[in-house]
């Protein structure tokens, strides 16, 4: 479920609010708010959008994890999602790697 | 440049809601109602495309990503991919729709890859088409529809249908729920793309998929088809969500002590893992990927390995649990019934494309996931899209029309007992997700649940009208609930194992019920068995 939006990262751009599927987010006059947290189906989508890697979901679907934000940023999880599609600048060479094709028929 | 006479137009709007004017409405944004909604603008019409979520992330793909059912037109790989899942589906696919799927399927995947989608390129230097990467694919779908100058609506879930005086459908209504107020959209055609109903399970980018398509449409009296093959589940890691299986090809199951569980695996044992999770955990570990399997798996799928490297666990040493979540008629097979070449469903003015419709015509009884219902997505979709246009066109003038609502659960103020959406996803969920009722089925335990079922039924008709706050997800619970009841009135109707369809008390497949079971109704439901083109014919010639 997504836990944590870091106040210091986000630049209140809104786009989570509007690509999140299931509604998750509500806009406010500063930083968005995770207004309905049981809702989210943990798709990791709202990462993948993120232009400041402000985001991060954990993996646990059915429960709330608690987070320490100032430990999680020492990882490399925030925005790994993002790195690993290709969808940042650095990483755009990703975009074309899928190698599917090579582990179907398995 | 879109041509701007094009666009829907934006009428004039009651208080609190506001209208469209359009030739169709597309409902649902994921593949098949991109494809729709692009299909049918090519073809002239104006068109509006409205989503419960955001067109792009949406939906069972946007999230999950999809393998192709892609083959080159060579006709003895073509004939291979059409015999390859005939045994499992029961011999109820449909050769002749297999045809046109495979021939579709390759020409857009093929426009995909002129619009930009970065297809792999093999170390011969060929492209590779049978795979798409989800978030990359619908970002360039919802670009694509755009452009092609399509009027969306994000974050507005539709409700309801609208019909007009002969019974046809003419539009929708539903609610804008980051602005709190209606929206309304007239149209002279109306393609259904909300997906399949995999009833709240959390299985992958799926909780947007509620079935709500298949109740409005019942609403307007469509029918349905192979609702009983709509019981696959998939694995996941026990805390996760993400279930996809394709790499599970390369684990071992063992029991809480270590020990193997016979005969259990992703393809083909998955029966042997849903048994072993009735006494207890089950945990698996991808020991049999080698060095370079390993790496294909981590640049081809990424999210596969967010639970895990998020964890710390390392997937192909480790052993970690695992479950299995109910995916419905998202990778089963049943949905709305089509009728003709265009998947217009029984109901005039309204079409059906994707999860929504049935998919028995290409996968039979056996689940559609992997490749075909990828395929099925934008082939329908681009069916569903110009069959709706064309019909928009013989409609003529909308104008004068008089239209009603068509919504009846959750609408009508009926007692002062409140509409409980909560509750009554709990208690759909305690039918349909476990094992012993829904995975291996039985003519007493499908008869419990189905009373159970049709009591909470009545209840929810007589309650009141939900109200604003509360009106999606009530719709949404109600639509799971009858989806629920479609499934097992078809399970109990085919007394044989076919496709996923398994009976404990009719465990072989019985070549005289090679039909299919259409299901319909809502406060009474009906079944009744159609006879398969094939098995038509060889009556006919014995
Ligand atoms: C984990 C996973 C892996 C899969 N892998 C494969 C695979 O490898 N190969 C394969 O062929 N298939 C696969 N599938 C199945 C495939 O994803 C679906 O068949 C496909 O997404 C169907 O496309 P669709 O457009 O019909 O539905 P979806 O992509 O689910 O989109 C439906 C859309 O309708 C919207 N919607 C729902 N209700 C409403 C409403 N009331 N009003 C407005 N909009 C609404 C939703 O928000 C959503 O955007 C997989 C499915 C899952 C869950
Ligand atoms: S997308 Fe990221 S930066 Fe933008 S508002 Fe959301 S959290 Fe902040
Ligand atoms: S993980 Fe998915 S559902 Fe959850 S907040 Fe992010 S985008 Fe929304």
């Amino acid at each position: 479920m997504i836990e944590v939006i870091d106040g210091e990262r986000c630049t209140s751009c809104d786009i989570c609010v509007n690509v999140c599927p299931t509604n998750v987010f509500d806009k406010t006059d500063g930083i968005p708010v995770i207004a309905r947290q049981g809702d989210c189906q943990t798709c990791f989508l709202c990462e993948l959008y993120c232009p400041e890697d402000a985001l991060y979901v954990s993996p646990f679907a059915d429960q709330a994890q608690p987070i320490d934000l100032v430990a999680l940023k020492q990882t490399d999880s925030m925005g790994s999602y993002r790195r690993a599609v290709g969808w940042t600048d650095e990483t755009s060479d990703r975009r074309g790697v899928d190698r599917s094709y090579l582990l179907f028929g398995h | 440049m879109p041509n701007p006479s094009h666009r829907a137009e934006r009428v004039s709007a009651p208080e609190g809601s506001v209208v469209f004017e359009a030739d169709v409405l597309v409902i649902g944004g994921g593949p098949a109602g991109t494809w729709a909604a692009v299909s049918a603008a090519e073809r002239g019409a104006r068109v509006v495309l409205a989503d419960k979520g955001f067109c792009g992330t949406s939906g069972a793909t946007a999230a999950a990503g999809t393998g192709v059912w892609y083959i080159d037109p060579d006709p003895a790989l073509r004939e291979a991919a059409m015999a390859n899942r005939e045994k499992m589906g029961g011999y109820l696919q449909d050769r002749r729709w297999m045809t046109r799927v495979l021939d579709s399927t390759y020409q857009h995947s093929n426009r995909l890859a002129d619009w930009g989608y970065p297809y792999p390129v093999d170390g011969r230097g060929k492209s590779q088409r049978n795979s798409l990467q989800g978030p990359e694919y619908m970002r360039l779908m919802r670009k694509r529809t755009k452009q092609a100058g399509v009027t969306i609506l994000d974050h507005s879930p539709a409700l309801e249908l609208l019909v007009d005086d002969d019974g046809a459908v003419a539009g929708a209504s539903g609610m804008r729920r980051q602005k709190q107020d209606r929206w309304t959209v007239r149209a002279k055609a109306v393609v259904i793309a909300t997906g399949g109903c995999a009833f709240l399970s959390k299985t992958l980018g799926s909780n947007v998929l509620t079935g709500d398509g298949y109740l409005m449409a019942a609403e307007v009296g469509a029918e349905f088809t192979s609702m009983e093959f709509s019981n696959p589940y998939a694995i996941s890691p026990a805390f996760g969500s993400v279930t996809k299986t394709l790499f599970y090809g390369w684990a071992s199951f063992s029991y809480d002590d270590g020990s193997v569980v016979p005969g259990a695996a992703s393809k083909g044992g998955r029966s042997a893992i849903a048994r072993a999770l009735l006494e207890g955990p089950v945990y698996a570990r991808l020991d049999k990927a080698d060095d370079d399997v390993r790496h294909h798996m981590r640049v081809s799928q990424p999210n596969f390995f967010l639970p895990f490297d998020r964890t710390g666990i390392d997937p192909f040493k480790d052993r970690f649990p695992v479950t299995l979540r109910l995916e419905g008629t998202v990778r089963g097979t049943g949905g709305l019934r089509i009728v003709d070449d265009s998947c217009a469903s029984s109901v005039p003015g309204l079409y059906a494309a994707g999860d929504a419709a049935t998919r028995e015509l290409i996968c039979g009884g056996f689940t559609g996931g992997g490749s075909h219902n990828a395929a099925w997505a934008m082939s329908s979709g681009a069916w569903a899209g110009q069959g709706a246009a064309d019909y928009a066109t013989q409609v003529g003038p909308a104008a004068g029309r008089t239209l009603s609502s068509a919504g009846a659960v959750a609408f009508r103020s009926r007692s002062r007992r409140a509409f409980a959406p909560a509750a009554l996803a709990r208690a759909v969920q305690a039918e349909v997700f476990p094992y012993e009722l829904n995975y291996f089925r039985e003519a007493s335990r499908l008869q419990g649940a189905l009373g159970r079922l049709d009591a909470a039924w009545r209840d929810v008709s007589e309650a009141d009208a939900a109200d604003t706050s509360e009106i999606v997800r009530a719709r949404e619970t109600a639509a799971m609930l009858a989806t629920a009841r479609w499934m097992y009135r078809s399970a109990l109707a085919r007394q044989e194992s076919r496709g996923m369809h398994r009976r404990d008390d009719f465990s072989e497949q019985d070549s005289r019920q090679r039909h299919y079971v259409t299901t319909g109704g809502l406060d009474e439901i009906w079944t009744s068995a159609r006879p398969h083109a094939e098995a038509g014919y060889a009556e006919a010639a014995e």
